[in-house]
């Protein structure tokens, strides 16, 4: 067996043309793929020494098959050097920098000193070293002459993509013309009288001869004379000749260039050499970087890149048979030209400028640089983020049986996923089990492997017979069984949370089944939701799955320091409906609302009455809580919850008692007692909550809603004392007489207040409405206990749904002056502007809900928008902070050792154990007390006080101690 | 130990000795100063209390808060409103708020998109709203239109200036007559404009060097840009009465921002005022000032939006990042993301294929030490457990044989 290799470090740079040949496996001429009998052509696009993707045929360069066959670079040997377009800029910045004749880097020997100086420093800082090439650029251009071989430097012209040109300002073909005009009288200026000959003579110094000379065309005054005669005659006489490069030039350019100088620009000289920018030969990728597929009708279809090579070969073909021929220089520079064109596309697809190469249907090739950018690109879609297997996806259910660490598989899934086991001597009995049950049947087996390393498929038919076979060293890929640790995940994966491990609970049907009380930290519901299954093959990986991403491990969230994992909805219902008003229960009773948890007995009775003795809700309640609990705190129901040693005093259990999203009662016990005993306590309560509300009876329906007549004209009134006052806002405004808000303007005060005036009427009918409905309504059931929906959600349905607004003002778009032709012009009135008065259960005029779909829209381009942004800003969030880590000393450093804080946020605070509302500290005093007091029951009691209390580590439900001993540990 | 006299050498020595930071060192020498008497056997037992409640509460080694951080910012914008614009804190000033202003925050641009300040006085200007007022005159830019009325003759070719008096001396309270305030103004037109006015009283006239029209109009345009007093940047200032923990006193916000201007000025207390621009900041302030401003910024922008219960140790975490190199760096390709030592790492960011081109020209070499190279490269990544290295293993009996 092969040693595994491990990757050390990767080192990038240009190739040497020289080391393409030598690579390469062969020379490619061909334009063809495959003959007619389906066989690759020798020196082909797929000639068999670049590799094989055939199954059955053997690779000339390793003889290793299809598969195992890492393909093998080829090479086409250029026509014509041709650019890299890649790296046209840097190009461009080195032809400006260097000198035309010599190839030196036009800068003196101090400059260069300073900048190779500046390079090193940018190196041990891990700088970019692109920032000190652009300074010595820009320097480097100044030098009209090369400081080295005293050659005037022209300028250079970067036609993009890979055009360059060398501006020259030359004498303008037409000068005398230039000359003989400038010599005239101006037409508009009398006392202009225009230069004689002879004057011009005097004023340049030049012979009147030569002068006549060159106003006949016959000489060509160059340098001084032309300087003379421009000063002179205040003229232009120059224009600018561009003489372009061509890619061999380029190249004979920069081999000129002395490494010493490269390297004052940051180039790696001996790796990257400039004139390996200029391609003279195109290496081939292997044939396995390629692959053709063949369709269902035996036709195939190349890849991309092997269009754009047979593109590339074709002209490079075509190119050397013309110059061959010794065809004219214009039609050589177009084939050139063509070449360029072919390998800048296939190298990038997406320059500006430069129409992308299509395939035949008209759909843009995918070269090299797009299989690399992007989401779907290989960085991102295949090296950072993989495919993998063991994993499996189905929608998903609610099970409230199930305990909040578990997740229910469906069998078909169990069976198909596997779980690799050693074979020793101790397990063998189990191993042979699996492999006897098969395949088909659930807890069995499908593949096993030998010693040798030879896998076997299990078969119904094979199975009896492998089974006895299996022994210690062999390993068996063995089904899901309960209590099996797997990863469990929803996208959007957004925090930590949502991907948490949970044991298997093999079940009938299709679906993945969770506890509905772990929907927060997914984000999940039950609305067609789909999530993914991960199950995990190392020991390492599982034993790491169990203590550290458990559910029960997350109940706390890191953002707030605050249980994510509580009650929700129908469970704050019920806890509400049992503790609000205390009700009592018969012994048959509150022994029915315990029938899930692990109380199964009652305590004392709180009291007798006609039925016999009874049990009040509170008291039930708290059979759940730990002993030793106390807590106190005020709901949001209003009034204090009291609870002592664990006894439920006073108060009503609601949201924000048990809730998910830092329920008091449940955040407590995770940081006092423990997370196994908080699991218990959430799952115990949602079982209660259930088999309560079940009791009590709960629904909804659109009656609930009504309120009687007399509240109707109560609403109705109170919206019309609204309209009043709103047009006498109008009035005052329209007589001019409102006074504007300091910093409004007039319009805008109207405005503010026509709002301020239809959110009082909106609120007024939601109190009217609030007022009419009884406490038992189950709407203000859910809303008072945090459950579901709000007060003003039910203000919306019995009340006013209220003014619709886009962009946080009231409708003003449609058409001129008014919202809908159904209006006056410039009607200011609330009902013009999406005022909707009506009920949601009273139903919406169609004006009125034109209106409401208006502000309805606005909201979901909201969060169509917002989904992207904030999915980008937590993208680079990530990106950014990713490699930090808390080290043992306590700071905060990333992976190159850089210190970003000596201390975690100031004071080494986990954000985990501590709720971000409270500033916490320790409490010294408290403590202090504590020992001064000495109010301890033994030394045990007083140790477990003082010490560091170890938490236990918990590996599973099924492997923990009994909850009673859970308990008493405490 | 300076001046506690309930704590001895001995209950110093053990408290010394705890893993405590200082501040609950201290919070520990106090109390048992104030109880008064503590044995040295019990102050043990409260310094090892303490101590244990406290490594309780502390971040584990090796544990990945980075990506926590992140996360725990990133998460809740997913739940922020997009175009907020309105009312933050004073109703007059509109600001970004939500989403935009936190990618705005992050991005760490050169301006935001809303400037303001919000300047606190000192001593009597923060008491005093004739004195608070003077303060707003030198912030706000003053222009023509705010000192009196323009009208233009176009049969001589002039512009007419009227001053309104009361408007003059409200605005230059400093100065006793308006006629001086006047001439300032008129000097001010003559060099900003570079034409001859001519002022008498109340009335400034200036007319076009060369009569043309058309230059007649244009004059009255830039007249109108010219600021004559206050800050050209502050376009507006609202001036309020609040209740600070220094009493009632007045506060101005400021619609725009220049941050180093305004510190100069007479009755700004330097020392509570603030801006949030974070690039004005960390130029009169500091570096420290910036991180400290990044953290206020983002935690007002969530507290804006009911998402206060974000720990405030993520935001610490990344305004350090952000401010590590003693610049503001921004978070992305331009700034945090885009510098990574590590090729790969830029690579799988953004922009991949010119970062590999760069680093084949400048011979760069990448040594797999960061998250996301390892993840490209499929070796464990140097986080969490992956970062441990101890390992446990058993000792093969046959002798490895290699």
């Amino acid at each position: 067996m092969q040693t595994p290799k491990q990757l050390g470090g990767i080192r990038f740079g240009l190739m040497d043309p020289e080391t393409y040949r030598d690579l390469s496996a062969t020379k490619v001429i061909t334009a063809d793929t495959y003959d007619d009998d389906g066989y690759p052509i020798d020196m082909g696009l797929m000639d068999p020494r670049l590799g094989v993707i055939d199954p059955g045929l053997e690779c000339r360069t390793c003889g290793q098959h299809s598969g195992s066959c890492p393909g093998h670079f080829g090479h086409i040997e250029l026509a014509a050097p041709v650019i890299h377009v890649g790296f046209t800029t840097l190009m461009r910045r080195l032809l400006r920098s260097t000198c035309r004749e010599c190839g030196r880097l036009t800068l003196d020997e101090m400059q260069m000193e300073e900048y190779r100086d500046q390079q090193e420093r940018a190196d041990e800082l891990g700088k970019d070293p692109d920032t000190v090439l652009k300074a010595a650029v820009r320097e480097a251009r100044k030098a009209g002459t090369c400081p080295h071989c005293g050659e005037p430097q022209a300028d250079i012209k970067h036609e993009k993509p890979t055009t360059y040109y060398e501006v020259e300002n030359v004498l303008a073909s037409e000068y005398s013309e230039v000359i003989a005009s400038a010599m005239q009288p101006d037409a508009d200026d009398e006392e202009d009288e225009g230069i004689s000959p002879s004057e011009l003579a005097d004023q340049t110094g030049i012979s009147l001869e030569r002068i006549n000379q060159i106003l006949g065309g016959e000489f060509r005054p160059l340098d001084e004379d032309r300087r003379a005669l421009e000063k002179a005659l205040d003229v232009d006489l120059t224009e600018e000749d561009m003489n372009k490069l061509m890619p061999s030039d380029i190249r004979d350019w920069f081999e000129d260039i002395p490494d010493s100088d490269i390297e004052v620009l940051g180039i790696d000289a001996e790796n990257s050499r400039p004139e390996w920018m200029i391609m003279t030969v195109l290496p081939v990728p292997p044939v396995t970087a390629r692959p053709s597929i063949t369709l269902d009708n035996g036709q195939r279809s190349e890849d991309d890149l092997t269009h754009k090579l047979v593109d590339i070969i074709r002209i490079n073909q075509r190119f050397m048979e013309n110059r061959e021929a010794g065809a004219p220089q214009l039609i050589i520079e177009d084939l050139w030209e063509l070449l360029q064109y072919h390998v800048t596309t296939f190298v990038d697809n997406e320059i500006s400028g430069t129409p992308p190469a299509r395939h035949r249907s008209g759909r843009p090739l995918k070269t090299l640089s797009q299989r690399l950018k992007g989401k779907e690109g290989r960085f991102r879609g295949s090296l950072s983020g993989k495919r993998v297997n063991f994993s499996a996806r189905t929608v998903i259910s609610p099970d409230p049986t199930l305990s909040l660490n578990e997740v229910g598989i469906p069998d078909r899934v169990a069976s198909e996923m596997t779980i690799t086991i050693n074979v020793t001597e101790r397990n063998t009995e189990e191993a042979r089990q699996y492999v006897a049950n098969g395949p088909e049947q659930h807890p069995g087996a499908n593949y096993v492997k030998r010693p040798d390393g030879r896998r076997l498929k299990v078969t119904p038919k094979n199975c009896e017979e492998l089974a006895t076979k299996i022994e210690a060293g062999w390993e068996v890929n063995r089904h899901l069984v309960d209590g099996d640790i797997v990863i469990f995940n929803r996208q959007p994966s957004l925090h930590r949370m949502s991907i948490m491990a949970h044991e298997v609970v093999v079940m009938p049907y299709k679906t993945f089944r969770l506890n509905t009380v772990v929907c927060p930290p997914y984000n999940a519901d039950f609305d067609g939701d789909e999530m993914n299954l991960h199950a995990l093959q190392t020991e390492e990986a599982r034993a790491e799955a169990r203590v550290l991403m458990r559910v029960q491990e997350q109940i706390l969230s890191p953002r707030f320091g605050e249980n994510i994992i509580g009650a929700i909805q129908d469970h704050i219902s019920g806890t509400y409906l049992l503790t609000n008003d205390n009700p009592d229960f018969t012994e048959t009773q509150a022994l029915d609302l315990l029938r899930a948890t692990r109380v199964d007995e009652l305590p004392d009775p709180d009291g007798e009455n006609e039925t016999g003795p009874y049990w009040t809700g509170r008291t039930v309640f708290s059979l759940l809580l730990p002993d030793g609990l106390n807590l106190e705190f005020t709901s949001s129901t209003g009034g204090d919850v009291v609870i002592e040693d664990g006894n439920l005093i006073e108060g009503t259990i609601d949201e924000d008692a048990v809730g998910a999203f830092g329920g008091e009662i449940v955040d407590t016990i995770v940081k006092q007692y423990s997370e196994t005993r908080a699991r218990v306590f959430i799952n115990e309560v949602a079982a209660l909550a259930m088999r309560a509300i079940m009791h009590f009876g709960f629904s909804i329906g659109i009656d609930d809603e009504s309120i009687p007549p007399v509240a109707d004209e109560q609403v109705d009134e109170a919206i019309d004392s609204a309209y009043d006052r709103i047009e006498e806002l109008i009035d005052t405004y329209e007589n001019g007489d409102l006074e504007s808000l300091p910093g409004r303007t007039v319009d805008e005060t109207l405005e503010m207040k026509i709002m301020q005036t239809l959110g009082k009427a909106r609120d007024s009918a939601g109190e009217i409405a609030d007022d009419h409905f009884s406490d038992d309504n189950p709407a203000v059931v859910m809303a008072r206990s945090g459950a579901r929906g709000s007060m003003l959600n039910l203000t919306q349905m019995a009340g006013c749904v209220g003014q619709q607004a886009v962009r946080g003002e009231r409708i003003n778009r449609g058409y001129e002056d008014r919202t809908l032709a159904h209006y006056e012009e410039n009607d200011l009135s609330a009902e013009a502007h999406g005022f909707v008065e009506n009920s949601y259960r009273s139903g919406l005029t169609p004006r009125e809900f034109f209106f409401h779909a208006m502000g309805g829209r606005e909201g979901l381009v909201d969060t169509a928008v917002r989904t992207s942004k904030s999915g980008y800003l937590q993208r680079r969030l990530i990106n950014a902070l990713s490699e930090l880590e808390v080290q043992y000393d306590g700071t905060v450093r990333d992976t190159s050792d850089t210190v970003v804080q000596f201390e975690f946020g100031e004071d080494g605070t986990s954000p985990v154990r501590v709720s971000s509302d409270d500033d916490f500290d320790v409490d010294v005093e408290g403590i202090t007390d504590r020992v001064l007091e000495a109010e301890f029951d033994d030394a045990a009691d007083k140790e477990a006080f003082i010490g560091r209390r170890e938490p236990p580590t918990n590996l599973s439900e099924h492997t923990e101690p009994r909850f009673e001993e859970v308990e008493s540990d405490d | 130990m300076t001046d506690y006299s309930h704590v001895t050498d001995d209950i110093e020595a053990i408290v010394e000795d705890t893993e405590l930071p200082r501040r609950l060192k201290d919070r520990v020498y106090d109390t048992i100063e104030d109880r008064e008497g503590v044995t040295t056997e019990q102050a043990d037992e409260i310094a090892r209390a303490v101590e244990s409640q406290y490594v309780d509460t502390r971040v584990d080694p090796l544990e990945p808060v980075g990506t926590v951080s992140a996360q725990s910012i990133g998460e809740p914008g997913t739940q922020m409103t997009m175009n907020t614009f309105h009312y933050a804190g004073v109703a007059e000033i509109d600001v970004t708020q939500g989403l935009p202003r936190l990618i705005e925050l992050v991005d760490a641009r050169k301006t935001p998109d809303t400037p303001m300040m919000t300047v606190y006085l000192e001593d009597e200007y923060a008491e005093d709203r004739e004195k608070a007022h003077e303060v707003v005159w030198a912030l706000e830019a003053t222009k023509i239109l705010a000192l009196g009325d323009v009208s233009t003759n176009v049969a001589d070719m002039l512009v007419r200036i009227d001053l309104n008096e009361e408007t003059l001396l409200e605005r230059w309270p400093t100065v006793d007559s308006a006629e001086l305030v006047a001439q300032e103004i008129a000097e001010t037109i003559d060099d900003k404009l570079g034409v001859s006015t001519r002022q008498q009283g109340m009335a400034i006239e200036f007319g076009p060097n060369e009569p043309s029209y058309r230059e007649l109009l244009q004059l009255v345009e830039q007249l109108r840009d010219i600021v004559f007093k206050g800050i050209e940047e502050i376009s507006r200032v609202v001036i309020r009465k609040e209740e600070t923990d220094a009493g009632e006193e007045f506060v101005l916000y400021t619609e725009g921002s220049a941050f180093g201007d305004v510190l100069d000025i007479e009755g700004v207390d330097a020392t509570r005022s603030t801006c949030n621009n974070i690039h004005e900041i960390r130029e009169e302030l500091g570096i420290e000032a910036a991180r400290e401003a990044i953290i206020n910024e983002t935690v007002d922008t969530l507290r804006e939006q009911g998402l206060d219960d974000v720990n405030i140790r993520h935001l610490m975490l990344v305004a350090d990042i952000m401010t590590n190199e003693g610049t503001i760096e921004s978070i992305g390709r331009h700034g945090i993301s885009g510098s990574k030592d590590s090729v790969l790492a830029r690579a799988a960011f953004e922009v991949t294929v010119n970062h590999l081109l760069d680093a084949a020209i400048h011979g760069q070499s990448d040594d797999l030490d960061g998250i996301i190279e390892n993840v490209i490269a499929g070796k464990p990544i140097a986080l969490g457990t992956g970062d441990v290295k101890l390992r446990m293993g058993s000792i093969d009996s046959t002798p490895a044989d290699d």
